[in-house]
C-alpha cells in the first residue's frame, strides 16, 4: 500500500501542515511526496528531510487547480492513497482529483482508525462521522492541526518529473497578509479577537498580546467582516481549524461556527463581559470584564512576570 | 450569459443539532430547514450579475426531497428565473450530486455555474470542484469577488495565505464564500411572484446516473464534551495561569 502525499508549499518553503499530515499517514505505507510548483528547491529539500518519506517527486506547477489535478491524476495510478492537508489548496484540488478518478473522497479527516476507516467532523464539528472507504484508491484530506509533526533527519532521494501541463486559468494577483506571527493552523498558542474589539486599531491589543506570547492571531468572522482583521485570520467552520495547546479568546461570544474551529484546543481562556457567553461557559478559565481594561493590564503583567517566547 | 446555480436544502445554520443516541445520524425530523448559507451567496451573486446586465437567464437546481421546493422558491423570489428540482429522498454522496449536476450542465449549457463552497450539514466542500472535473471546466473556489472582464471572469478567492485573483475563461465553475455579497431578503411581492415562475420537478431516475454510495457511514457520534472550567477574579491571577502554562508547554 503506497501513499502519494501532495505537499503544501508556501512561498517556496514546505508549509508546516505537510509534516503533520505525513505523521498522520505514516502507518498507511511508504510515502512519496509530490512537490508541485515553481521555485520549490527549498520545499523539496525540506520534504526529503522528513522521516517517513521514501521519495520526493518534483513537478512544475501552474498554480491552477485543473493543471495540478492533471499531474496528480497522471501520477495516481501507482498509489493506493492520494493525500493532502485540508488547507485551502487541498480543498481546492482533491475533490477535483477524486472526481477525475471516479472516487468518493474522504475529507477533513481528524482520526485514522484503520487504512480504510476514518473519522471526520460534520455539522461544524457538532457530530463526528466514522466512514469506511473500500474503494481501490483513497483520496483523502487530513486536518493537519489534529496531528503532531513528523521528525526530521531523513535524506530521501529527489526526483524531477517532466510533465507537460496546461490551464486556461491565470493567476493575476495575490494579496498576502504581511505577518511575523506563527502559522495559525499549527501554532501552539493562539490569541483570538472578536468584533467587540471595535476597530482595526483596537485589534492591535490582540496583536500585542499575541506577540508577547509568541502566539498566532485568530479572529471571528464578525471581526473579519467588519474589517478589523484580514480574512486569513478567521477561525471556524469557514476559516482555519486550530488545535493549539492554549487558545485565548478575547471578546468572542462562541457561536457554533467559531467553536467548529477551536475544538482541538487543549486549553481555552475566555475574556468577556458576559458570563453567559457560550465561550465563557466552555472555557477552562474565564475572566469576566471589559477587554479594554483587562488586555492592556494582562500584557503588562505578563511583561512584569518576564514572560517571553 | 446563462447562469446555473446549485442550491441545497439543509438544517438551518442556527439550529443546534442533536445526534441520535443510536449513532444512526443527526436528528432532522421536526428541525427547521433552509437554504444552505453559501448557496444564498451564490444565488445573490447570480442575481447581481444579471442586474449588472451580465445574466440573461438564471436557472436554479436543487437535488433533494419534495420539500426542497422551498429553497427553490426562495431563490426564485431573490430573482432567479426558473427552477428545477431533481427529486430524491435518498441522501446522496457528493460524487453522485456532481454527476447529476453534470447532466444538468449538459442539458442547459450554462456559461457560468455558481455553487456554495460547502454545505453546512456534511461540510464536504466537494461538489463545485467535482463538477468542474466532470465537465472539464476551469474552477475558482471560495470566491469573495466576481468580475466580468471581457469574455471571461476575474475571481478573487479567499485562501490560507490571504487572497488571490484568477482570470478564467467561460464556461467556468465558481463556488461562493461568505464575503462575496450580502444576500437579499425577498419582499412579499417577489415571494408571491416566485410562485408563478416555472419550476420543473423530475425524478432522479430520469438522469441515468449511478447513485450507489461508495462509502459506508458506520456511526455518527457526538463530539467529546469539554468539562466546565473556572472563573478567575483578577488579571494577576490570569497572568499567573498563562505564565505557568507557557513554562510547562512542551517546546515544539
Ligand atoms: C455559514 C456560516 C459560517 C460561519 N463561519 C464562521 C467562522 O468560520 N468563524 C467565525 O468566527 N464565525 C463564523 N460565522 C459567524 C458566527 O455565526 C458569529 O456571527 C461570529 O462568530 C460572531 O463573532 P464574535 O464572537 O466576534 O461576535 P459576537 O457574537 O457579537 O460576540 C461579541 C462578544 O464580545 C463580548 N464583548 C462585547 N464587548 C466586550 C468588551 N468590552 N469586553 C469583553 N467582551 C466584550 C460580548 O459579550 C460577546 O460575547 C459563520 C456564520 C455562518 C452563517
Ligand atoms: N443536493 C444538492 N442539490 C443542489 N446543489 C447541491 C446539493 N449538494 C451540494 N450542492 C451544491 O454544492 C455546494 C457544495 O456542497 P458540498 O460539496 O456538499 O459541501 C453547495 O453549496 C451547493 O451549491
Amino acid at each position: 500500500m503506497s501513499v502519494l502525499l501532495v505537499a503544501d508549499i508556501d512561498q517556496g518553503a514546505l508549509a508546516p501542515a505537510s509534516a503533520r499530515v505525513l505523521s498522520a499517514i505514516a502507518g498507511l505505507g511508504p510515502v512519496d511526496v509530490l512537490v508541485l510548483g515553481n521555485d520549490t528547491d527549498a520545499a523539496a529539500a525540506e520534504a526529503a528531510n522528513l522521516v517517513g518519506v521514501a521519495r520526493v517527486l518534483v513537478a512544475k506547477g501552474l498554480v491552477a487547480a485543473d493543471a495540478d489535478a492533471d499531474v496528480i491524476v497522471a501520477l495516481s495510478s501507482g498509489y493506493h492513497f492520494v493525500v493532502q492537508s485540508a488547507g485551502s489548496v487541498g480543498r481546492d484540488r482533491m475533490p477535483r482529483v477524486a472526481a477525475r478518478l471516479d472516487v468518493m473522497p474522504v475529507t477533513d479527516i481528524v482520526q485514522i482508525l484503520a487504512p480504510n476507516r476514518f473519522v471526520r467532523p460534520i455539522y461544524a464539528g457538532n457530530a463526528l462521522q466514522t466512514v469506511r472507504d473500500d474503494q481501490p484508491i483513497h483520496v483523502l484530506t487530513i486536518r493537519a492541526s489534529a496531528f503532531r509533526a513528523a521528525a526530521t533527519g531523513n535524506a530521501a532521494p529527489i526526483q524531477r518529473l517532466d510533465l507537460a501541463m496546461q490551464s486556461s486559468v491565470r493567476l493575476i494577483a495575490t494579496h498576502r497578509t504581511p505577518s511575523d506571527t506563527p502559522d495559525l493552523a499549527t501554532a501552539q498558542v493562539v490569541v483570538g479577537g472578536g468584533v467587540a474589539l471595535g476597530s482595526a486599531e483596537n485589534f492591535q491589543l490582540v496583536e500585542k498580546l499575541a506577540k508577547k506570547l509568541g502566539a498566532a492571531i485568530g479572529a471571528t468572522r464578525a471581526a473579519v467582516d467588519a474589517g478589523f482583521a484580514p480574512n486569513d485570520w478567521q477561525v471556524g467552520q469557514t476559516g482555519k481549524i486550530i488545535a493549539p495547546d492554549l487558545y485565548i479568546a478575547i471578546g468572542i461570544s462562541g457561536a457554533l461556527q467559531h467553536l467548529a474551529g477551536i475544538q482541538g484546543a487543549k486549553k481555552i481562556i475566555a475574556i468577556n463581559t458576559d458570563p453567559e457567553a457560550p465561550l465563557v461557559k466552555l472555557a477552562d478559565v474565564a475572566l469576566i470584564g471589559d477587554l479594554f481594561d483587562i488586555v492592556p493590564k494582562l500584557t503588562a503583567e505578563l511583561d512584569r512576570l518576564g514572560v517571553k517566547r | 450569459m446563462k447562469i446555473l446555480v446549485a442550491i441545497k436544502r439543509v438544517v438551518d445554520h442556527n439550529v443546534r443539532i442533536r445526534v441520535r443516541p443510536d449513532g444512526s445520524g443527526v436528528e432532522t425530523t421536526g428541525v427547521r430547514m433552509s437554504m444552505n448559507p453559501f448557496c444564498k451567496h451564490a444565488v445573490e451573486a447570480a442575481v447581481q450579475l444579471s442586474e449588472a446586465g451580465h445574466g440573461d437567464e438564471i436557472v436554479v437546481v436543487s437535488i433533494g426531497p419534495k420539500a426542497a421546493n422551498d429553497v427553490i422558491l426562495t431563490a426564485l423570489a431573490m430573482g432567479a428565473h426558473r427552477g428545477l428540482l431533481i427529486e430524491t429522498d435518498a441522501a446522496l454522496e457528493t460524487l453522485a450530486i456532481a454527476k447529476l449536476l453534470a447532466k444538468v450542465v449538459d442539458e442547459e449549457a450554462p456559461d457560468l455555474v455558481l455553487l456554495g463552497k460547502q454545505a453546512v450539514d456534511d461540510d464536504s466542500n466537494h461538489v463545485g470542484q467535482m463538477l468542474a472535473a466532470l465537465t472539464n471546466r476551469p474552477q475558482a473556489t471560495f470566491a469573495s469577488e466576481i468580475k466580468v472582464v471581457g469574455q471571461g471572469l476575474e475571481v478573487t478567492r479567499e485562501i490560507d495565505s490571504g487572497r488571490e485573483t484568477l482570470a478564467l475563461p467561460l464556461p467556468a465553475i465558481v463556488t461562493a464564500d461568505l464575503r462575496l455579497n450580502t444576500p437579499r431578503n425577498a419582499a412579499l411581492p417577489q415571494v408571491m411572484k416566485a410562485r408563478s415562475k416555472p419550476l420543473a420537478v423530475r425524478p432522479v431516475a430520469d438522469f441515468g446516473v449511478d447513485l450507489a454510495p461508495r462509502l459506508v457511514i458506520e456511526t455518527i457520534s457526538p463530539p467529546p464534551e469539554r468539562l466546565a472550567g473556572k472563573t478567575v477574579a483578577s488579571v494577576t491571577e490570569l497572568a499567573g495561569i498563562i505564565a505557568s502554562d507557557l513554562s510547562t508547554m512542551e517546546a515544539l
